[in-house]
């Protein structure tokens, strides 16, 4: 049942705003996120870390911690059980028990500045970090590498003896740091190219940069003695922390229950284990429930980031902006481990143009950082800006309104992706198209400024998701998704079951179940939650309006088809006498006694998301003898297909295009020459604060997904793939220079004015 | 370690606490006192998370030590709200949707509330700078700004 059920018009809760059902208690501070939790008898954990960004482990001694007053465990890698390494065929996105076990605690080799190596559980936090101290780990240290161009070339320094590079026949005798390569191709490129009247060609780099959640990855594991496990953990997918920890340990699913706390931030950083398979660990060895709260410097050493890249694109054209060729290649650096998502790039690259020779190329590559997780759009908004930024280019040598070139270009219904992903209905021209008339495009600029714009795309997910509604015998409703609310989600659930039922959301109460109460739900990510899981709740509302439907006709002994549901109220046929409709609170009342209690579940595989389109403007004025770049306006324009809750798809842009600003303007990590981590704290790695960054003019354009049963789309991940090109496009403007690198820091900036004006002169 | 027995007025009430010296306000308040609204999200000062009312002025509590609260009032988040009543700047944050994850909201919050008390009528410029010691990794803080200006014009025309 996907037809788009009623004219937008029409509806009385979708698309309205409305205070979302969980705003008090977190402007009370009453909601309760990862490290707000207390279990009486708790342990305190923390984790020995390696001071070396890539060393082999010769030994480690505990038994100096262990015999330490206060110590009630203290495990190594030893104490969880290895895996083998996976074979091909390799899904699009790896995840490798071989490397996740190995991440939650280093095996033969530490990988990166902060790999955890041991860990400690004790009566207090002070006595462990002491513990901590007594651990012996002899390392025999070895050369790191961070760069993911220089990494994949023969002779730089290994991190996995056992991995040879995938896809080359014969296999490598060699192993290699460089795990696979994804590509797409069409057309014939050098002929695409040999058509073109105007090429560009240019190198680019962007830097790894952190999700920056403010809230520090927490959790408490209680064990008990019967093999079952208790986890409360903040997490973006309480079903997926389940799932990893039952593997990593080897455990059985059912024994594993895990409740998600109120989450206060994720952006990706929270979709993967860090501390979960150590806290169960230490509290099967203690026999006591284990808190572990990771500390900002461990946050920014041991966990995320997102991938940094190194690429080169190249795009020709026709002289009346038809693109005739473009080819691309980039480096990402996955970090200590495989699987950084290489796929997205060759999807990102030049998916919005309907180019007709193509070739894109995407190298996964091991270097001593991080394990690399996903952040908001993963693997597109670097691809993004290599590419947006040559067209930006093209666009000003062909002498062309860069939205126009755009507009010449632009993919529509029924095109194909290059990873071969075939678009729906969407709204590709209409959202240019509103950029173009939007008064920020011609509104003139100041001294010292420049505008950039850049498109984004990208391809939503649907995916598992389970729901169960329950009507109480009080008429209240209870709606029970298994996903974490990680910016507004139980505020859409609750406007699509009020909705479907009629009545007020205030009847509704949206929460998050655990993992022992619902079927399983994947990760609060990619866009998917209230596409997929809110189509799980219209299913399992909509159950719920069959079996009033059906009670009003046992009530009234008339068949069940004659019986309509409107407004919240079961109507009896016409010319029934005196039958009189009946309310949702008068069904609950006697559905218990006329044959049970009504729920209504839904567990679903939601296919059919669509593609959404960003595009963005920027104004930013650089100081010239600073080299600050502060942005002046900023306008969004995107397809939302439909927003349910637009309060809270604006905040998405917003927060999605000021993430995009710290990712082009301020936010990188410092290594030293040993590949130790310098700026591990908010104070050097430095995101936006409010007085960086402007007000972010949301404008949502509504093309309903045809698939959804109210046309969302998704909406969280679009507005950051755009956002560091066209900042970067602006500031090139402003001081009239190609950069091709990212972040555009006020020394770089510097520099180049003083380049180009010591040129001129 | 020896510990401090340290009287102070948290939300109007008096409290004894006993506390190590080397434990922060934010330690003393989220694990003495059970007062979990002040959130920890580095620990250095830096993300204003933590950021509660001391003696009237705004103070990151995870750069104050337990020790030194003696006899100073402490305002915290969960002693915004009077008798039931949502502060205009809580009810503001709420209808200007001015929080998604509602990590960093009571911090900000507290600051936003001594901001205004010294400037009641503030530009949108002041407001970012009063808040430039917050960080909010979700709503890029358009929201946040517009609720704060509100909330002020609010407070401005009823006395409050």
């Amino acid at each position: 049942m996907n037809e788009i059920s009623k004219a937008k018009s029409n509806y009385k809760w979708v698309g309205k705003r409305t205070p979302r059902p969980d705003g008090i208690d977190k402007v009370t501070g009453k909601a309760r996120y990862g490290d707000d939790m207390i279990v009486p008898g708790m342990l305190h954990a923390k984790i020995l870390r390696s001071p070396h960004a890539h060393a082999r482990i010769l030994s480690i001694d505990t038994s100096k911690a262990k015999a330490l007053k206060g110590v009630k465990a203290v495990m190594t890698h030893a104490d969880i059980p290895d895996h083998p390494l996976m074979k091909p065929p390799y899904p699009p996105i790896v995840n490798d028990m071989h490397d996740i076990c190995r991440n939650v605690m280093a095996r033969e080799k530490a990988l990166y500045d902060g790999h955890a190596v041991a860990a400690v559980a004790a009566t207090d936090e002070a006595i462990a970090i002491e513990a901590l101290k007594l651990i012996e780990v002899e390392y025999e240290v070895l050369k790191p590498i961070l760069d993911p161009m220089d990494a994949a070339q023969p002779g730089a320094p290994i991190l996995h003896d056992d991995q040879f590079t995938f896809g080359i026949e014969p296999k490598p005798d060699k192993p290699s740091n460089l795990f696979r390569s994804i590509k797409g191709q069409r057309g014939d490129v050098e002929k695409g190219f040999a058509e073109a009247d105007v090429i560009v060609e240019r190198d680019y780099s962007s830097e790894p940069v952190h999700q920056g959640f403010i809230e520090p990855l927490a959790c408490i594991a209680t064990a008990s003695e019967n093999d079952s496990v208790d986890l409360w953990t903040t997490t973006q997918g309480h079903f997926v922390i389940r799932a990893l920890c039952s593997k990593v340990l080897k455990m059985e699913i059912a024994k594993i229950r895990v409740t998600a706390s109120e989450i206060g931030g994720g952006f990706g950083g929270k979709n993967t284990v860090y501390g979960e398979p150590v806290a169960i660990r230490l509290s099967q060895m203690s026999g006591r429930p284990v808190r572990m709260v990771m500390t900002r410097s461990e946050i920014f050493r041991a966990t995320g980031p997102t991938v940094g890249t190194r690429s080169r694109v190249k795009i020709g054209a026709k002289k009346d902006g038809t693109i005739t060729a473009a080819h691309a290649e980039i480096y990402y650096q996955a970090g200590a481990f495989k699987g950084s998502p290489v796929g997205r790039a060759v999807e990102t690259f030049f998916s919005a143009y309907t180019i007709p020779n193509v070739y894109a190329i995407a190298h996964d590559v091991c270097v001593n950082r991080p394990r690399v997780a996903a952040y908001r759009a993963p693997g597109a908004p670097m691809a993004c800006y290599a590419a947006e930024s040559t067209l930006n280019e093209l666009a000003d040598k062909l002498g062309m309104d860069p939205i126009d070139l755009r507009l010449k270009n632009a993919v529509t219904d029924g095109c194909e992706s290059l990873m071969g992903t075939k678009f729906g209905h969407i709204g590709l021209v209409d959202v240019l198209e509103q950029m173009k008339n939007h008064p920020h495009y011609k509104a003139p600029l100041g001294p010292n400024q420049g505008r950039g714009f850049a498109l984004g795309y990208w391809m939503h997910g649907g995916g598992l998701s389970s729901v169960s509604v329950n009507l109480q015998d009080d008429g209240t409703v209870t709606v029970a998704t298994g996903n974490p609310d990680i910016g507004g989600s139980r505020s859409s659930m609750r406007a699509m079951s009020a909705e479907e039922l009629g009545v007020d959301i205030e009847t509704i109460k949206p929460v998050v179940g655990d993992t022992s109460v619902l079927g399983y739900s994947h990760l609060t990510a990619g866009s998917r939650t209230t596409f997929a899981t809110g189509w799980a709740v219209v299913n399992a509302t909509r159950e719920i309006i069959e079996k009033l439907r059906a009670l009003a006709a046992k009530k009234w002994d008339v068949p069940v088809d004659d019986v309509a549901w409107e407004a919240g109220s079961a109507i009896p046929p016409a010319g029934k006498g005196d039958l009189k409709p009946m309310t949702l609170k008068e069904l609950a009342g006697i559905a218990t006694k006329m044959g049970g209690a009504i729920a209504g579940h839904s567990e679903i595989n939601a296919g059919g998301a669509g593609a959404a389109f960003s595009a963005q403007l920027v104004d930013v004025e650089v100081d010239p003898e600073t080299g600050f770049v502060s942005p002046k306006r900023y306008t969004v324009v995107q397809d939302v297909g439909r927003a349910i809750s637009p309060d809270y798809v604006e905040g998405q842009i917003q927060g999605g295009a000021v993430q995009g600003i710290g990712w082009a303007l301020n936010e990188e990590y410092f290594y030293d020459k040993d590949a130790k981590l310098q700026n591990t704290g908010f104070l050097d790695y430095r995101m936006p604060v409010a007085s960086d960054v402007p007000m972010i003019d949301a404008v949502l354009v509504e093309v309903p997904n045809p698939n959804h049963p109210y046309g969302v789309r998704g909406v969280g991940e679009p507005p950051i793939v755009p956002a560091p090109a066209a900042v970067a496009n602006a500031v090139e403007h402003a001081i009239g220079k190609y950069m091709g690198s990212l972040p555009l820091s006020p020394p770089k900036i510097l520099e180049a004015i003083q380049t180009t004006k010591a040129a001129a002169e | 370690m020896a510990k401090h027995v340290v009287t102070a007025v948290v939300n109007g009430d008096e409290v004894d606490f006993t506390c190590r010296t080397d434990q922060t306000l934010l330690d003393v308040l989220r694990t003495e006192l059970y007062l979990t609204g002040s959130k920890n999200g580095c620990g250095t000062g830096d993300c204003g998370a933590c950021t509660v009312i001391m003696n009237g002025r705004p103070v990151n509590a995870c750069l104050v030590l337990g020790a030194e609260v003696g006899s100073a009032e402490i305002e915290t988040i969960e002693g915004m709200a009077k008798g039931g009543e949502l502060h205009p700047l809580q009810r503001k944050f709420l209808e200007h949707a001015a929080l998604q994850c509602g990590v960093c909201t009571p911090g900000i919050l507290n600051m936003a509330k001594v901001f205004l008390e010294k400037n009641p009528d503030p530009t949108e410029i002041e407001v970012r700078y009063g808040l430039a010691g917050n960080l909010c990794r979700c709503t890029g803080y358009d929201k946040i700004v517009r609720a704060v200006m509100d909330a002020a014009e609010e407070m401005r025309t009823s006395g409050s």
